[in-house]
């Protein structure tokens, strides 16, 4: 399978079972989609009146020798080599830990309902944390690396537990051989110097939710007395960014229906001084007026073209800063295993309430049909974790002949559910956007490659 | 070549043969939480 787009004058072809990324002239381009359909003379008559005979051998001879690398029109190898991976028994690398049911911003289209994820204000005391560490120790077997999350709700709420459990994990991790990491998501507005030195000191990474621009923050994510929070917050993440020298952390916002605009924000959060950012569309239900619609796509592929662009020139000067969703290291990043397998929602990522509960990922919280058992008692619903592993891309009919499907990997299943009450069916504006994301991003790497 | 420029080689295929250790990063725990991409994670076995 290839697929083919052109974006600024860069003509892009991508082997899909490869992986191979080739930027090509306008011949290629155009001779590519009949390569496989025609025998090279009938080829060459095809197009002889448009391109000199010597240009189109050349070109033709090209495409041959990287078929014959392995680079172009490579068949579907994976399917039989899913299974092995398939077949084992599920380990859980990664928790996300519900601190805070409980949130000091009312934002509106908050997926967690204002931090109580359909249920009641509530806080995770420090020896539910402790035994979601033990549950975490004993369910990922072998594995080394081990990643927690801090989320909420706003986890601030509930900071001396953080403090708990980090120190819990610590004094252990040793004697068991792991190696843990910490995310903290926040909201910035308890944030204080104390707090800051303390994620800087024992955190891996730190998120923090700020929308861009300050109209369009201040409508979304207000206080409970309906003040916006820009003001409150950006000075302190500015002031976090640089004491973390502008890595390991992400300003992350969302876009809705009211800022369709969002490259603007996206680079005013850059303008601002922030290297590391992620903006990434809203998820809501359809009837709300701020969820995005089929027609605002062609808008939206606007936006990621404009912002793809101007991205590349700050690059070029110096100026540059990372977009989360742009970032694709074609020569490092993840194995074929791991694109296949997708997220690990529901196998080795998994949720945890402030009661202990265990959902498949952070977006599942609260819909009873989806509790997979707890932290006291480990996994009881077994099927359900089978279930969430098998959903890979080749589970799920939409995936099976997209070209994206090893840069997504079959997309969010807490998405697909919401919309259409199976994991296996894809969100299709989530599917149309990543698309367009994945075409910036090689965009950007075509680009600043020349 | 003239007509064509390679950006990577094929990493897929070459990942077969020592992938899926799962010491990686999981996706959402970066930053996402909402829209999962998984090709801009890095691997933490090359």
């Amino acid at each position: 399978m290839i697929h083919k787009f052109s974006m600024d004058g860069v003509n892009m072809v991508l082997d899909i079972y490869s992986g191979a990324v080739h930027v090509v002239d306008d011949i290629v381009y155009e001779l590519v989609d009949d390569y496989k359909k025609y025998p090279k003379d009938e080829l060459i008559q095809k197009y002889k009146e448009k391109y000199a005979l010597s240009q189109l051998e050349e070109a033709i001879e090209e495409i041959e020798a990287l078929e014959k690398e392995g680079l172009l029109f490579t068949e579907d190898m994976y399917v039989d080599y899913l299974s092995q991976f398939q077949g084992r028994n599920p380990i859980v690398k990664a928790l996300c830990l519900h601190i805070a049911h409980d949130c000091n911003l009312k934002c509106k289209y908050c997926f967690a309902g204002e931090g109580e994820y359909r249920g009641h204000r509530s806080l995770m005391s420090a020896e539910v944390g402790k035994k979601a560490i033990d549950f975490l120790i004993q369910a990922s077997q072998n594995r080394r690396n081990l990643e927690i999350d801090f989320f909420g709700g706003e986890p601030l709420m509930n900071f001396e537990v953080v403090k708990e459990i980090v120190d819990y994990a610590r004094s252990i991790e040793a004697k068991y051989n792991k190696n843990f990491r910490f995310t903290i998501t926040t909201n910035g507005v308890l944030l204080d110097d104390e707090i800051q030195a303390y994620i800087n000191e024992h955190m891996h990474n730190v998120v923090l939710s700020i929308d861009g621009r300050k109209e369009v923050h201040d409508r979304m994510r207000y206080t409970v007395n309906h003040k916006g929070s820009y003001d409150i917050i950006v000075p302190k993440f500015k002031k976090i960014a640089d004491s973390r020298n502008q890595t390991n952390y992400y300003v992350r916002g969302t876009f809705t229906r009211e800022n369709l605009d969002f490259a603007k924000d996206v680079l005013h959060l850059a303008d601002l001084g922030f290297k590391q950012v992620s903006v990434e569309p809203v998820v809501a239900p359809k009837e709300m007026s701020y969820a995005l619609r089929e027609e605002d796509l062609p808008m939206l592929y606007e936006q990621y073209e404009e912002l793809a662009k101007e991205l590349v020139r700050r690059k070029k000067e110096g100026q540059g800063f990372n977009f989360f969703h742009f970032m694709i290291d074609l020569t490092q990043g993840p194995c074929v295993a791991k694109r296949l397998a997708g997220c690990g929602s529901g196998s080795e990522y998994l949720a945890v309430t402030p009661e202990g509960d265990l959902y498949p990922c952070h977006q599942f919280v609260g819909l009873e049909e989806f509790k997979m058992g707890n932290v006291f008692e480990g996994i009881q619903n077994l099927p359900m974790q089978k279930q969430f592993q098998a959903c890979n891309v080749y589970a799920k009919e939409e995936c099976k002949n997209c070209w994206a499907k090893f840069y997504c990997s079959g997309g969010c299943a807490a998405n697909a559910y919401q919309f259409h009450g199976d994991i296996h069916i894809p969100y299709k504006i989530g599917c149309e956007l990543e698309k367009k994301r994945v075409e910036c991003a090689l965009y950007v790497t075509a680009k600043l490659a020349e | 070549m003239k007509h064509i420029k390679t950006l990577n080689t094929a990493t897929l295929k070459k990942s077969m043969a020592k992938g899926g250790c799962g010491e990686c990063q999981t996706s959402c725990q970066s930053a996402c939480k909402t829209s999962c991409t998984v090709a801009n994670q890095s691997c933490e076995n090359n």
